[in-house]
């Protein structure tokens, strides 16, 4: 379905990355922009120039008896579910949207959520996103086209890069393409609602965990624990009886709500915290803002004016950490705050192995500067 | 590259004073053991073989190298089969035996904190009471460790449901070249900056020494179902396993063995496969009783639909191990009919299952070289066997260039030169089919970012730009693969 002029936009793209890196101009490399509030702003400090993949769009390759789909990077999202849905079959990592503006327009693409490498409620249950990567296409920090991974199940020749450049957030190349695994769609999803303490919850939680139930999603908030399942009929009805809690007829909404923070609970003007601790902590971080609870405890979101060394710092004694994920609402209000840093510090020997990774695959320090951490 | 006097006495002496007295090797009869891994046509004695019992000593042993910028080869098992740990003949062997023990189980994180040189097998053993298991299987999982699984990413028959090493790994401690002990990765589910665990994982030893690994651990499945279907034409299997694919089923594994395959393995082992059909596919499902008795019901009219002429249920445990039993025993099935054979680790799309197998036929024709394929066929990684005799003359030169012919085909049609088995010294130069010099360009930067005077396994697993010729494989010499006791999928 490629065509030629998604080869021209390619040669473009590519053209633009050589341009930058003769002139030594940083790139900020965008496309849909859903995910812009995710770390440090990148034309703060730098003269960047936009890289914008938003018509770098397609669907290179597609066989559902494959398990993978080959996409351009600037494809949306909505658009790759949509047809694979076609086929039955979803991206095992249930990839937020965040709509946003007025119309709440929904421009999320593959290609943000591969270098964001934010899942969804799923994520728990069937795997992140850098589970699914299978390969990519980027342009390098030469302006090379290179290819890494590919488009079969197991691959093991060569450094791993395809699945490095997830959570790279367009630090370490452009990424052109994605090849992802995907997964079948179960027959049908059930919600189940019950009355519980954040702690009573957890406990729950725990145990189903050791279990092989087709649980695939859970949470907690207000007072209540939800836990999505996914599977045929028949085995639906079997977990009414394993598992506790009424069936609620709105469950879609509510996840899809989850994913795409657009329920009620993130609609707060405070900076918006998530906590991601090992999955058994059963403690209850001691704030006293309200808290949503996902993928069984290990993912917690809460909206806090709390200084962050002090959210940082209670995120450590759990083998946790706290990222500011959405600054927005921060920027508006709490402008003091602007320069720390939204991304947990990295031990220094692990900070210099970074660096060093960002410089000989980046030499001129054109893609994306700074956006995870200063000098990145 | 040899080593010089001078230096190779300044490196003896200074590993002496940190290591006692029986951790250091250093006669050619202590060596001997160290001079290859499980691809026995590799052979190398290294200047000295280092097995240390703690990280502070990883942690000195690679600074007293790097100072004296002698080369260091990781070594978990040895069973590798790509020569991944071949030693190098100006550097040492850093043997990771002695760190063989569980650390500790989480019963509760689902998770096991392990030292590199422990079993893969030992730990599915040591988290059985817990009603837990470690995933990940490669067939040589009762020798292999699992510093070694984490270096190669190894897969197993199991890859295709719960995924390969890279899948299964929260965790990994490094020592780098400069010494620094530095984790990668965390106990939550993701970690800020670039994901270097995931890089680490599959590196083939080549970026840091893994010291000691975080896996995730599974709770153990309800119920396990084994169906084999036999096919009267390759063709109608390779459709049979699309098919199951399509319907939405991911079975545990998903096993295709062909003519020659099934007669070699039942003259062996008699598992009492049908030996008039041109192919079997197994196919294990497992999950809780509902959900499994839907999976066996549909795949079982889905292989009957796709041309199945017989399709057998295997309800116990010992008929499922009957069924298994040929198919582990393949390899060494094929080590009975033949003097000696090689074997291929491509992995290719599935819908290339059929054309490629046609393929192998014909360049089998062409060669004059019998084949036996067993491979995993859910994720698409083939296994062909070439039988051949060493005692020949030109005979193993055929077989190479055969085999050379094979992983190109896998490149040609979308694939990989290797799924599981790695790159390390054997298929170093059929990485120039797959990469191009931008690429191979990336991954010496990486490989600089890491380990910028390429001390780490020097010479394995990426090539330089300028080598690029010959093939090489898996051999076998009169049946005797390396560790003969192990199981080969």
């Amino acid at each position: 379905m490629t065509n030629i002029t998604q080869n021209d936009i390619t040669t473009a793209l590519q053209d633009q990355v050589k341009q930058a890196i003769s002139s030594n101009t940083p790139l900020s490399i965008q496309a849909g922009n859903s995910k812009r509030f995710y770390g440090h702003s990148i034309d703060e400090n730098t003269n960047a120039k936009p890289l914008d993949l938003s018509s770098h769009t397609g669907i290179i390759n597609y066989d559902p008896t494959e398990l993978c789909a080959t996409v351009q990077a600037g494809t949306k999202l909505s658009e790759l579910e949509a047809l694979l849905a076609q086929n039955n079959q979803i991206l095992a990592f249930e990839p937020p949207h965040y709509p946003s503006g007025t119309n709440n327009q929904d421009t999320a693409t593959i290609g943000g959520a591969i270098a964001t490498g934010i899942a969804g409620p799923r994520r728990a249950y069937t795997g992140s996103v850098r589970d699914a990567i299978l390969g990519v296409k980027m342009i390098n920090g030469t302006g090379e086209i290179a290819n890494f991974g590919g488009e079969v199940m197991k691959n093991v020749a060569g450094y791993d890069l395809s699945r490095m450049m997830v959570r790279s957030q367009g630090t370490l190349g452009v990424i052109l393409s994605v090849s992802v695994r995907v997964i079948p769609q179960p027959e049908q999803n059930m919600t189940l609602a019950f009355d519980a303490s954040q702690t009573e919850a957890l406990s729950y939680f725990q145990e189903l965990r050791k279990t092989n139930l087709p649980i695939t999603a859970t949470a907690w908030l207000n007072d209540q624990g939800l836990i999505r399942v996914s599977a045929s009929e028949q085995v639906l009805k079997s977990c009414k009886s394993k598992i506790k809690g009424d069936e609620i007829t709105n469950g879609g909404d509510f996840w899809q709500g989850l994913r795409d923070h657009t329920h009620e609970f993130f609609n707060k003007n405070r900076p918006l915290w998530r906590f991601s601790l090992p999955p058994a902590s059963s403690s209850v971080i001691p704030l006293d803002d309200a808290q949503l609870l996902e993928w069984d405890g290990a993912q917690r979101w809460v909206h806090s004016n709390t200084p962050a060394n002090i959210i940082q710092d209670i995120a450590k004694p759990h083998n946790g950490y706290a990222t500011l994920f959405n600054s927005n609402s921060r920027i508006e209000t709490h402008n003091n705050l602007s320069n720390m840093d939204i991304f947990p510090a990295l031990e220094p020997a692990l900070l210099t192995l970074h660096q060093s990774l960002k410089s000989q695959m980046d030499p001129q320090g054109i893609f994306n500067p700074n956006r995870i951490y200063r000098g990145l | 590259m040899t080593i010089e006097a001078a230096t190779r006495n300044k490196l003896i002496f200074q590993l002496a004073e940190v290591l006692p007295e029986n951790f250091l090797l250093t006669t050619k009869e202590e060596l001997r053991p160290y001079e290859c891994d499980g691809l026995a046509a590799y052979k190398r004695l290294p200047v000295a073989v280092a097995l240390p019992d703690s990280i502070e000593q990883v942690q000195q042993i690679v600074k007293i190298c790097s100072q004296l910028q002698v080369p260091v080869v990781a070594r978990g098992a040895g069973t590798g089969l790509s020569a991944g740990a071949l030693p190098h003949e100006g550097g040492i062997v850093l043997g990771l035996s002695r760190f063989n023990k569980i650390v500790s189980i989480d019963s509760e994180n689902l998770t096991a904190v392990v030292q590199p040189g422990v079993r893969n097998l030992a730990i599915s053993e040591a988290a059985s009471p817990y009603g837990l298991y470690y995933a990940p299987d490669p067939s040589s999982q009762l020798a292999c460790s699992i510093g070694g699984n984490v270096a190669e990413n190894s897969g197993g028959v199991h890859s295709l449901k719960y995924g390969q090493t890279v899948h299964n790994v929260m965790q990994v401690k490094i020592v780098t070249i400069d010494g620094e002990l530095i984790t990668l990765g965390s106990e939550t589910l993701d970690t800020p900056g670039y994901d270097l665990l995931a890089l680490i994982t599959g590196s083939e030893g080549m970026l840091g020494i893994i010291v000691e690994i975080v896996v995730k651990l599974l709770p153990k499945a309800e119920s396990v179902k084994v169906l084999m279907a036999s096919f009267d034409s390759i063709e109608d299997a390779g459709h049979a396993v699309a098919a199951i694919i399509a319907d939405g089923i991911i079975p545990a594994g998903l096993e295709l063995m062909d003519k020659a395959a099934i007669h070699a393995a039942e003259d062996f082992v008699h598992a009492n496969y049908p030996l008039d059909v041109a192919a079997i596919l197994l196919c294990e499902l497992d999950g809780d009783d509902i959900q499994l008795a839907e999976q066996v019901e549909k795949v079982d009219t889905l292989l009957k639909e796709k041309k199945a002429v017989a399709v057998e249920i295997a309800d116990s445990p010992e008929e499922q191990a009957r069924l298994w039993a040929g198919r582990k025993a393949a390899f060494s099935a094929a080590g009975r009919i033949s003097a000696d054979y090689y074997c291929m680790d491509g992995t290719i799309p599935r819908k290339q299952i059929a054309y490629v197998l046609k393929r192998i036929t014909e360049l089998s024709e062409k060669y004059g070289l019998r084949v036996v394929n067993v491979f995993h066929a859910g994720d698409g990684n083939l296994h062909p066997l070439i039988l051949y005799d060493a005692g020949i003359e030109g005979e193993l030169e055929t077989t190479e260039k055969f085999g050379g012919d094979i992983l190109e085909l896998c490149v040609e049609v979308g694939g990989t030169i290797t799924g599981e088995h790695g790159v390390g010294y054997e298929k170093i130069d059929q990485m120039c089919v797959q990469f191009n010099d931008a690429e191979l360009t990336q991954f010496f930067a990486v490989k600089r970012a890491f380990d910028a005077d390429s001390l780490l396994n020097p010479g394995k697993a990426i090539p330089t730009l300028h080598r690029c010729a010959e093939l090489g494989g898996m051999h076998v010499h009169n049946g005797e693969l390396p560790h003969p006791e192990l199981p080969r999928f």
